[in-house]
């Protein structure tokens, strides 16, 4: 039968069959490499047309497999907002299986890719049992396919100190994490059908149950907690700029681009389908964290000069924006107001859909710099746009769209969201009107912080002169590579110019989680327009300023090259020095320093500059410059928390005798104290 | 069908009057500070000029560097069929609303930093990182701005915006009153005007967004200068259309042109001069004291917005 569950099920399967027997074609390398990226390639596109049809008809299937705990077989079920998101990891999942064709071949001769394509595949199956899943059980159990996976590819090159380290700190704040939306679910779980059945750890149960205030608070701070440890909401960000930068460039696509929309996933799955009521400062939580990653995110992006950090933190930053989305929504709801809620949910899940495109192709480009350079470092690259002029114009659609500049995609949703943010007046709560203002001028700073970032990035990466060694190896990357890269910037293009059809298409899932739908004012101009509310309060059209720009670009150019002037080629102005040399460009760090110097105070910085004296005193005496730029968080938060888990394990430790006479003590007074407790 | 000739008329108003007003700021500028000045037309035999030179174009320079101008004049097009300059009933006004046009100035900066990345001179990225630090202030002053106007109108739309402010008469309102203010202060800073930038110097130390172009030429250049001059003959139109929307025409009828027309010169006269006052009464202020002159926009624009929650 082929309705889209099966299809998704079968994608699920054809995953896993692949990863798990990926070895028997460990012997030829190439061909494995080849034969499991085409065939993930292929479930990924399976995936993603289920979830495009689900969305679209508003299907809702589930299936019961006899798998499991007696009594709690798994349950899976493709609803609307399952559909969504399964979208979005397998269009992402699509392209960068069809990327990792070349982009792992750059592995062969140094090391095996088995392990990389077994838990490739298991990382993917694992993404989208998580949307598939329908009890806590089921839901857990892909969750934790899914953080091990990502571990052991974290790990692919163990032999580094920093890998093994980063891969380590992931673990246990996906841990952490992972206990408390366990315990989340235990909550929802004992107040709908009580702990004596298995029957209340089904979604469907929790859906059916009327939850207390306090209790639902209590599940909803925990899953929250959980699901932003998964997402690198600040101050849980830490493991994120250490574990998605060592990763293979493909995997660190897939992490930054949809591993972390699970995390979002289960925050709306959670609080507008589970839970469904809530008071409106819930909202606030979301939306108030989700300021302060997209800020703090940014900056901290601006810092960096690791191309794969910078991108990294640039993922706390989105997944704040989509958080503000996402809590406005929460916002709106609870002060019933149902299409506003839509607008502001929509918003975020458009961000969701977009970061997961702009993102991936990010990464996918910083991977294509780095199979070319082998260099993650950008103070030593430099003009590549003349060496690699695909991947830049790819590259340069990404920070286009990561900017939120028009016509790309990362310009709707933030419109969207400022949409939102003005229609904030009409609420009923004194605080909540104080801090809109607040909320929207910070997210305003965040777009224009990225857009100085991005600058930075692509100046230092693509243009310029080559600030490293001259490696005259530097090539542009195979077809798989570009095809990857080229099929997201198209999707970044179309997402941007022609929002009116996925506000169409995404209907269905406003219309089931907060009860309205956009499409009947957002798209009532036609396609052409896109008009949130009304067309007298606000419109935009991405096509028209996109054909627009084409056509004013193309009339000026032909009105020009009617009898143009020549050419000449010359030297760049050297204020008469003539001995300028690629060292004295702008880099990473010099472009970012205004901005270092006004939000200096946020970070904790140490700057040192050593004067040495020169060998002879007709030379100007060496200069060499220190800087480092360190994360204050690891130190108010991490670093407490570690020593006071030190100290406590010194204590326990005292208990530690090594001798069973002392350990037979122990149980014996432990028994005791029970049976005291147990006879009072 | 009249509006599309509307269009194109307000379209061709900007590309041509924008050089006019330039030159009028340069001559009263002139004549305020005791010199001769040029005459209102040097901008035209500026351009001209630079329009029938060849173009040196450096070693390193790639097709980033050439596509920028023609990126940065198409935006300004854009914008400018969007503004309401003569009138406020514009087919394309659906296009783009005041966050888009914020959103079409910001490519245009963009593409100008990468452009002056692209060369690989020190000056160039100097350039880029001033601009790139100062706009990063200088836009979410601007958002806040024209949101608290936008709450006001109840829409982000210009046009909008414009026919509710020029209905309602409302120009008393504190909330506006600071946003004007931010406004006026921003529009100075996304300029490059004193005291935030100096366009008539090529000082290493003083330069911002000249140090981003020092490579251009030709028509090139040519084509950077005008949209410059479109943008800032843009910003007193966005201006007039957020806060003193009178006299704009509130149909597409033709025959309501000419006094629009005559309004907007009369104003952009008042506001070139005004202009004048404020870089000659000025002196140009240190890179880092910017922050100092972009938060006091930032916070005056967030006081409007406050003033408007809590006031209004």
């Amino acid at each position: 039968m082929m309705t889209p569950i099966n299809i998704a099920a079968t994608s699920v399967v054809l995953l896993l069959i692949t990863g798990l027997s990926a070895g028997l074609l460990r012997r030829n390398q190439g061909l494995l490499i080849r034969v499991s990226f085409i065939l993930s390639a292929l479930a990924s596109f399976m995936a993603t047309a289920s979830g495009i049809w689900t969305v679209k008809n508003g299907i809702t299937e589930k299936i019961i497999l006899p798998i499991g705990l007696p009594d709690l077989p798994f349950h899976l079920r493709l609803d609307a907002l399952s559909g969504f998101f399964m979208t979005v990891i397998g269009l992402l999942s699509f392209f960068v299986s069809i990327y990792s064709i070349g982009y792992v071949k750059g592995f062969i001769g140094r090391r095996p890719v088995t392990r990389l394509v077994v838990f490739y595949c298991l990382f993917i199956a694992g993404m989208f049992m998580v949307t598939l899943a329908d009890d806590a059980l089921f839901f857990l159990v892909s969750w934790e396919i899914m953080a091990a996976a990502s571990y052991f590819l974290v790990m692919f090159e163990d032999e580094k100190v920093e890998n093994r380290r980063a891969a380590f700190l992931y673990m246990v704040v996906a841990h952490v994490g992972a206990i408390a939306i366990l315990l989340s679910f235990g909550v929802m779980a004992g107040l709908s059908a009580g702990f004596e059945s298995f029957s209340g750890f089904t979604f469907d149960a929790m859906r059916q149950a009327q939850f207390p205030v306090e209790w639902a608070t209590v599940a909803f701070l925990l899953a929250f907690f959980g699901f932003a440890a998964k997402a690198g909401v600040i101050p849980l960000h830490v493991w994120l700029p250490e574990a998605h930068p060592v990763a293979p460039s493909n995997i660190s696509a897939l992490m930054s681009g949809v591993m972390l929309k699970t995390a979002i996933y289960g925050i709306v799955r959670v609080t507008f389908d589970l839970l469904r009521v809530f008071p409106w400062w819930w909202g606030a939580i979301v939306l108030t964290l989700g300021l302060v990653s997209a800020i703090m995110g940014v900056l901290y992006a601006l810092m960096q000069h690791d191309l794969k950090k910078l991108l990294a933190y640039h993922s706390v930053e989105n997944i704040g924006i989509i958080l503000i989305g996402i809590g406005l929504a929460m916002i709106f709801t609870s002060f019933k107001m149902p299409m506003m809620a839509a607008l502001a949910l929509i918003a975020g899940l458009y961000h969701t859909l977009n970061h997961a495109m702009f993102k991936g192709l990010l990464f996918m480009g910083a991977g294509a710099v780095l199979h070319a350079t082998h260099e993650r470092n950008m103070e030593k690259m430099g003009g590549l746009i003349r060496r690699m002029p695909w991947t830049a114009v790819f590259f340069l659609v990404g920070c286009i769209s990561i900017s939120a500049l028009p016509p790309f995609n990362g310009f709707v949703s933030e419109w969207l969201t400022f949409q939102a943010f003005l229609l904030s007046p009409s609420m009923p709560n004194q605080i909540m009107k104080l801090l809109m203002p607040m909320g929207a001028a910070l997210l305003a700073l965040t777009g224009a912080l990225a857009a100085a970032c991005f600058v930075k990035v692509f100046g230092v990466v693509f243009l310029g002169h080559s600030r490293g060694h001259h490696n005259q190896n530097i090539h542009e990357v195979d077809w798989s590579m570009r095809a990857g890269m080229m099929m997201a910037s198209l999707t970044c293009l179309a997402l941007g110019v022609l929002p009116t059809f996925f506000i169409e298409w995404t209907d269905v899932l406003s219309e089931s989680l907060v009860g309205a739908k956009l499409s009947a004012s957002a798209a009532a101009g036609g396609w052409l327009w896109l008009t949130p509310i009304a067309p007298e309060r606000a419109s935009y059209s991405g096509i028209i300023v996109f054909l627009g720009i084409l056509a004013a670009y193309g009339i000026v150019y032909v009105v020009l090259h009617v009898n143009p002037g020549k050419i000449h080629r010359g030297a760049i102005w050297d204020c008469g020095f003539e001995k300028l040399t690629p060292r004295m460009q702008y880099n990473a760090t010099s472009f970012a320093m205004p901005i270092r110097r006004i939000f200096g105070f946020l970070f904790l910085i140490k700057e040192d500059v050593q004067i040495k004296k020169a060998p002879h005193p007709a030379f100007p005496k060496r200069l060499h410059y220190f800087l480092r730029v360190r994360d204050r968080f690891w130190f108010w938060i991490y670093m407490p928390f570690t020593a006071a888990v030190f100290w406590i394990a010194r204590k326990a430790g005292r208990f530690q005798q090594g001798r069973i006479q002392t350990y037979l003590i122990y149980s014996f007074l432990t028994l005791i104290v029970l049976l005291l407790v147990k006879s009072l | 069908m009249e509006g599309i000739v509307v269009e194109i008329l307000q379209v061709t108003v900007l590309i041509a009057l924008a050089p006019l007003f330039a030159g009028w700021v340069k001559m009263v500028k002139c004549r305020l500070q005791g010199r001769t000045s040029p005459g209102l037309l040097q901008p035209y035999r500026d351009l001209k000029k630079l329009f029938s030179k060849d173009i040196v174009l450096a070693e390193n320079a790639s097709w980033i560097f050439r596509f920028t101008p023609y990126l940065v004049f198409g935006t300004v097009i854009i914008a400018g069929a969007v503004v309401p300059i003569l009138s406020t009933d514009l087919p394309l006004s659906l296009t783009a609303d005041v966050i888009v046009l914020v959103g079409l100035f910001a490519i245009a900066r963009f593409f100008t930093a990468l452009a002056g990345m692209d060369i690989g001179t020190a000056f160039g990225g100097m350039g880029s990182s001033r601009e790139m630090m100062v706009a990063s202030l200088a836009e979410p002053a601007m958002l806040m701005a024209i949101f608290t106007v936008s709450l006001l109108c109840k829409s982000t739309s210009l046009t909008r915006i414009a026919e509710v402010i020029s209905s309602a008469g409302f120009i008393a309102k504190p909330s506006l009153a600071f946003a004007f203010l931010a406004f006026v202060l921003i529009a100075i800073a996304e300029n490059g005007r004193i005291p935030v930038d100096n366009p008539a110097t090529h000082l290493e130390l003083t330069m911002l967004h000249e140090a981003m172009i020092l490579e251009y030429s030709g028509r090139h250049l040519a084509l950077i200068e005008w949209a410059g001059m479109m943008k800032l003959f843009l910003f007193m139109a966005i201006g007039s259309a957020l806060f003193f929307p009178f006299g704009i025409a509130a149909t597409d009828n033709i025959a309501g042109i000419p006094a629009a027309l005559l309004f907007l010169v009369l104003k952009l006269g008042a506001a070139g001069v005004a202009l004048v006052l404020i870089e000659t009464g000025l002196a140009k202020m240190r890179l880092f004291r910017l922050t100092e002159f972009l938060g006091g926009a930032f916070l005056m624009a967030t006081l409007g917005m406050l003033s408007f929650f809590i006031l209004e």
